[in-house]
This record gives C-alpha cells, structure tokens and sequence, in this order.
C-alpha cells in the first residue's frame, strides 16, 4: 500500500518536475538535483539536450530492431533461414555512424569538462578538509575574521528540531556570498574523502597530501541551503558525514565575516562551539 | 597410460576412481565442472552479502547492520567474491575449460597439471577471504571494509589487522591462479587447434577466451604488484608508496588498480560475448554474421581497454588535459563494441529463430548490455561523470554489464551446454520460470537506481537520507525476486539431475555445428584420441 501511494506521489511530482526546485534530493524524483550554478546547467544542459537523447535513441533502435527480428523471423514466420554471413557496406556503416555519433559528442562534452575544471579568475577562496568523520571549513583569506570550523552530522532529534533533513544537516553549514566565483580546495587529513554538492555540480576527492581545486559560482536569487554528501568510501561513518551549504546574499555574508562567523549577535561563534550535537 | 585408440575414446574410458578422479584432476572436462561447482558455491556466498545489503536498504534507518562497519565489510566482499570467486571462474575456468580444448579439437589443455594447480588456488583464495570476515580489521571490527578496489589509506593505516593481509594473500592466490590459466589457454589455442583450423576459422568463444587469456597475462601482475606495494605500506617501518608522509601518493595505487581493474571489465565480458555469438548463431539457423569483425572486435576491446583506465578516476584531482584523453579513448569502446551488438542482429536477421532458454538468455544479454553500454557512454562524459562518480547512476551501469551482462552470459552457456556436459536434458518450463524471473528481478534492482544516482545517493551507504526511500524499497522488492529466481535455478539443475533425460549427441540441431557437438553427451573421459580434421566449412 505504501509502495502504490508512493508510486502515485512520483507520478505527480514527475510532472512537477518542470517546476518543482530542489536544493536537496526528492523522493522518487528522475533526473538530476537543481542546477544552481553555470558548471550544473551546462552539465544538465548537455546531458538532456544531447547524450540523454542519444542513448535513449540507440536503446529504442535496438529495442525495434530486435522486436522486428523476434516477429518477422522466428521459425513460423520464417522456416527457411537465409544464409547472408557478410556485408561490407552494412558493416562500415554501423562502424562508421557510431564513430560519428561520437565525434559530434566529443565536442560539447570537452566544453564542459574544461568549464568545469579551468578555473576563472575567483574571488574567494574555501578550505575543505576531510577527516574521519567530518568536515571542516577554512576561509584563508578572512583567517583573521573568521577562524576555521567543522561541521558534524546533526542527530536525528536535533536535525528535526532545527527543520533540516537527517543524514543531510550538520551543526555548521559551510557559509557562501551568492553570485561569487568561489575557489575551493580540498583536501584531507586522513583517508580519502570527496567532496560532492550535486546542485553545484562539484565533485572532488579529498586526498592526504594533495590540494586539490574546483571552483563554484551561485547563480544570483539562488541563495538557500544545499546539500551533499561524502562520496568516496571513508571508512564506518561513510554515510555520516554530510556536506550542508548555506549560500547567502554578499550583505548578509559580510554581516556573518564581520560577526566572527555567526549570523546571530548574541551567539557569536555558534557555530564552531557545537560539541553537543557532535556524535559520540 | 591410455591406449591410442583407432576413434574418439570409446572403450576405453578409464576415469580414475573418485578421489583421484577430483582431487588430482587433470582432465579439462572434470576442472572444468570444479570451476563451475566452485563458481556456484561462490554465487551463493555473494548472492547472500548483496540480499543482505538490499534488505538493510529497504527502508531508511539502520536495519541489519546496527555494526556499521560488517556492512562495509559485505559492500567489499561482495564485489571481491562475485568477480574473483564467481564471474571469473565460471566463464574462464568453467565454461573455458570445458569448450576451448572441445571447440578446437584438442584432447586437453596444453598443460594439464598445471590446470590442476589453477584450480586448486582458488579454493585455497576464498578459504583466506572467508577467514578475512571472522579476524580484526580495524577498530571498528572484524573484516575488511575498504571496499573491492582496496584504496589506501583506508587499506593501509586504515585497516591495520590482519583482515586484510588474509584477503591480499587470496588475491594473490586467486591472481596467480588466473595467470596460469591464461597461460594455459594461450599455448592450447595457439598450439592445439585441429589441423585445418587456422585462427581465422576458430570458433568465437575460442577466440574470446583467446584474447581473455591475454588480457589476465598483462592485466593480473600490475594488481599483484600493486597489492605487494600494499603489503610493504602495511608493515610497520615498511614501505611508503602510497603513503604522503612518506613521499608517496595514495593515487598512484587507484592508478595501478584501474590499469587492471579495467581489462578486468572484460576479462568478465569477453567470454559472454563469444557464448551468446554462438548461441545466436545456432538458434537463428545462420552462420555468424561478420565472424571477423565479431573476433577483431573482441580483439579491439581488448587492446583499447587497457588504455582507458583512469576514467574510473575522474575527481581524483586529475590534470584536465589527462581527462579529456581518458574521455576520448573511453568513448571509443563504444565502436567495437556496437559492432558486435549489431552483428548479433544481423546473425538473428533472416534467421528462423527458435526461442529455446539459452536463446532467451542471450537475447535478454543483448538487449541489456544495450542499456548497461549506453549508461557506459554517459559515464565515459568526465563533465557529467562529476555528477554521477560514485553513485548509485554507477552501481546500476555496472551492474547492468555484470549482474546482467556476465551473469547473462554464464546462465545462457549453462542452459546451452548443460546437456552436453552431464548427459541430461533439463525441464525447459522449469528453466523458463528461472528465468523469467530473473529477469524480471535484476531489471526492478537495478533500473530504479539510475534515478537514484542522478538524484546525488552516494554508493557504498549503509543509512540514506528519507529523499532517497521509494527506489530503494523497489530495488529492495527486485533483490527478494532475484533471490527467488535463484531457488528456482536450482529446482532445475536438481530435478534435471535427478530425473536425467538422456541428452542425444547433438540436441540443438545442425547449426550447432561446433566440436563439442560431434561428440557423445557427456563426452568420453578422453577425446580426439584422432585428431578430427576440420573441413574447409563455414563453421563460425
């Protein structure tokens, strides 16, 4: 009963889709997370206007051929089989057109990879270390403003009281101006982790020793929270250990820096001294 | 020791007795029939891990696993026993062993004892792995949680008990039983064949465990090496390879594993495509449609397979010139390999075709290799793979080219050659309800997690936020269909056992018209005593 109420709600929220924005995963949602920077539109952009169509293309023409053939020449359509074992023209062609396929697929898939991975001219930098298991946010730049923190998975009584998903909300977003060409580096204490936001497209490895660099640009009116998670396998708390972005207008960012990292005036520093929601 | 006698074996058919019969094997047919067991009692072991983690997925929250770690622990085993333990054997060691010496013409492997010794490794491979589950890991517990593809540090510093030496001494074992085998294969092919038959006229399941063999030779020792590398970081004041502290790169490793873990993508594949070319071939009453193209195909994939490993690696950290070379090369699998789907449908066209179980089975193959190929490309995409690394999106591609891909292939081998190895016929309503039912069971695993991926569900995850509850409650439903569907293969091997229908000599007709099919069902202990000579036909 739960799966059929279930099945209906998906239906509807299939057709929502085209409407319905999210800064967090859905449930029984198709398709991606909202894209709220220039690097996931283009990614969402390439993979619906171009592979997407592609596969499905090529899935539907076998699917066809292949029920054709099952009519068309099964031993009661067919009783005499032909003894056809090559054709050269044939044979180029499903060579050929592939590497055609893939030739015109080339092109808009390197745009986008060196999008993603060129970085512009940023205007802010970000430290991401991984540790086992949590992550902690540095802002070097603003070191003598804002000190570095680290962000714990929320309990799930807490999570509820402060309205934020389990296994997605921490203690301690990690704090970005909207509309800002942000650089983060990421790296990592102990094991590998990976630092992944799907709704910026952003995807990178935590790995001991090495810094490495991606970048994020919140397109402007999309300031809200988004979720993440670690995603390369880091040991017991794997699944504990959630990435929450709270993404703010410039005012309100310079407000939060200028606060010591806190939105409230009272509660200065709140967000680092959080040890009671810390697990264990 | 046997008689050379004047025709292929009869009367003298002199089995040892038991004990020597399978424990000193050196007959082809009876190790073979040991990999295959072997492979079955492996499924079983992975089959439980994988219905064990889909129940804890059915709903959100902890489950099964309240130890954390053991889910971990079954994530890694599952992958290490379904590809080592039971893919592996079953295609190469089973199927390989039984039909390569046969499809050519050879009386044996070219060196049976150590074909022998291949075997026997394995056992002594997944007894370590076994051990591995019962003895310290790391702190967190018993077992090794660090996944099949073994990243350190998490393998070094992060599992220091001695969970994981038991598994990179199994490994080792299971490698090196693999490499002999390889070996084996190559010098029989290459050496062996029935006068007359040159390469160009060699059946394409030879040809696939040809180009398999070559693959394990040059892929297996980079993993040896590598999992060495791992044992000198373990030991303390050891090495420091992967080590930062020590001047080393913890990439290197996932460089060194991908150069063998993507050839051994195909090693998994290779011999399903040379079983379905056949099986396609026989039910559809035609030769194989462009025989060098399917086997310059396989030989293609082969070769390009070995220069694309780092597309498992895309958010590594990479320099992005490297990424667009992986990309490229990545996308040029896709040629060779829609060769191959292509020439399938072109050997079914103007075919009369009979939809006997291993023709389905192949057909269900082709169709799903299809989706799992296409995701394939979607992946080989370094932009959107930012999106889709290490998500479910991945977990369901490859399981679309494995779980259903190799699993596809060894089910056809086995429902096509079941008679011609032991002698009997199944119940083919019996066979037709496994599957079905499988079918049916792995697409509702593994469709649903498409969606779950491109929603951002990260793989390896013992507890998943609510937002992620409907498809893994569906997939969870498909895994308890799947698990039934197995019951259901064993009714039929068991009933076909029990009751055993004579199998006749050639029971799929005349375009069954390789070797084996010239033989008795089961063949005699020892055959081609007379080497046959193999006619000038078109025989593909």
């Amino acid at each position: 009963m739960r799966l059929i109420s279930k099945v209906a709600l998906t239906l509807t929220s299939l057709m929502m889709s085209g409407i319905a924005m999210a800064s967090q995963p859905k449930d029984g949602k198709i398709g991606f997370q909202e894209a709220v920077t220039p690097v996931m539109e283009e990614l969402i952009r390439f993979h619906h206007s171009f592979v997407f169509p592609v596969i499905v293309a090529i899935t539907i023409f076998v699917m066809a051929l292949m029920i054709y053939i099952m009519v068309r020449f099964n031993e009661k359509a067919n009783p005499v089989p032909s003894k056809t074992t090559h054709h050269v023209g044939l044979e180029v062609a499903w060579t050929l057109v592939p590497i055609l396929i893939l030739l015109v697929m080339v092109v808009p898939s390197m745009k986008l990879l060196y999008m993603q991975d060129r970085l512009p001219t940023t205007e802010m930098t970000i430290k991401v270390v991984g540790h086992t298991w949590h992550w902690e946010y540095q802002y070097p730049e603003l070191e003598d403003k804002v000190e570095g923190f680290e962000s714990y998975l929320l309990k799930k009584e807490d999570a509820l009281a402060a309205g934020k998903p389990y296994l997605l909300g921490t203690d301690a977003p990690l704090v970005v101006p909207v509309d800002t060409k942000v650089k983060v580096i990421v790296t990592s204490q102990a094991n590998l982790h990976s630092f992944s936001v799907p709704s910026f497209g952003v995807k990178m490895d935590a790995v001991p020793g090495r810094l490495n660099e991606t970048w994020f640009q919140v397109n402007p009116g999309k300031e809200g929270t988004y979720y993440g998670q670690c995603s390369e396998l880091c040991g017991i708390r794997h699944a504990f250990m959630p990435i929450e972005v709270k993404v703010v207008s410039k005012s309100d960012f310079h407000r939060w820096v200028n606060n010591g990292g806190s939105f409230s005036t009272n509660v200065a520093q709140a967000n680092i001294a959080a040890p009671a929601a810390a697990p264990k | 020791m046997a008689a050379i006698g004047a025709d292929e074996g009869y009367g003298h058919d002199d089995k040892p007795a038991f004990f020597a019969r399978w424990f000193y094997s050196t007959n082809h047919k009876d190790i073979g029939t040991l990999y295959l067991i072997f492979a079955i009692f492996s499924g079983i072991i992975g089959g439980f891990l994988s219905f064990a983690m889909r129940a804890e997925l059915a709903q959100p929250g902890i489950q099964i696993f309240h130890d954390l770690h053991t889910y971990n622990v079954f994530v890694s085993m599952h992958g290490l026993i379904m590809i080592f333990f039971m893919v592996m054997p079953a295609v190469i060691g089973g199927f390989g062993n039984w039909f390569v010496p046969l499809m050519i013409g050879a009386p044996d492997m070219a060196f049976p004892r150590m074909n022998n010794l291949s075997f026997w490794l394995l056992p002594v491979a997944l007894i370590c792995l076994i051990i591995s589950f019962f003895v310290q890991g790391s702190a967190s517990g018993n077992g090794f949680g660090g996944g099949w593809v073994m990243y350190p540090p998490l393998s070094t510093i992060g599992s220091p008990g001695p969970s994981f030496d038991f598994i990179i001494i199994g490994l080792l074992a299971a490698g090196f039983s693999s490499i002999f085998g390889a070996i084996n294969f190559i010098t029989t092919i290459l050496n062996m064949r029935a006068p007359g038959m040159t390469i160009h006229k060699m059946p394409l399941f030879a040809w696939s465990v040809l180009v398999t063999a070559f693959l394990l030779l040059l892929a297996l020792p980079v993993l040896a090496a590598a999992l060495f590398m791992l044992m000198g970081d373990r030991v303390e004041g050891g090495t420091g390879f992967f080590d930062p502290a020590r001047g080393g790169d913890p990439e290197m490793f996932q460089h060194l594993f991908w150069f063998f873990g993507h050839p051994e993508v195909y090693i998994m594949i290779l011999p399903a495509f040379g079983i379905v070319s056949h099986v396609v071939s026989t039910f559809s009453k035609k030769p194989i449609f462009g025989y060098l193209g399917m086997a310059y195909a396989m030989v293609a994939i082969g070769v390009v397979g070995f220069v694309v490993w780092a597309h498992h690696m895309y958010t590594v950290g990479m320099d992005v010139n490297l990424k667009a070379y992986f990309l490229a090369a990545t996308l040029v699998i896709a040629v060779p390999t829609g060769v191959k789907i292509f020439s399938w449908l072109a050997t079914m066209w103007g075919g009369s075709i009979s939809f006997s179980i291993p023709m389905q089975w192949a057909l269900a193959f082709i169709f799903l290799f299809v989706i799992g190929g296409v995701t394939g490309v979607v992946l080989a995409n370094a932009g959107i793979d930012t999106a889709l690394h290490d998500t479910y999106y991945v977990v369901a591609h490859f399981h679309y080219v494995l779980s259903m891909g190799a699993v596809f292939g060894i089910f056809c081998g086995f429902t096509y050659w079941f008679g011609k190895m032991f002698g009997v016929l199944y119940n083919k309503y019996l066979a037709a309800l496994h599957f079905w039912t499988f079918f049916v069971g792995v697409n509702i695993i593994f469709f649903p997690q498409h969606f779950l991926g491109m929603q951002g569900m990260p793989r390896r995850y013992v507890d998943y936020p609510e937002e992620f509850a409907l498809y893994n409650e569906i997939s969870s439903w498909g895994a308890a269909l799947t698990g039934v569907s197995v019951i259901f293969f064993f009714v039929w091997v068991i009933e076909a056992l029990i009751v055993r229908r004579k199998a006749p000599d050639n029971y799929w007709g005349e375009y069954a018209n390789t070797l084996e099919w010239t033989l008795s069902s089961p063949p005699p202990y020892h055959q081609f005593n007379t080497l046959p000579v193999y006619k000038d036909e078109d025989h593909h």
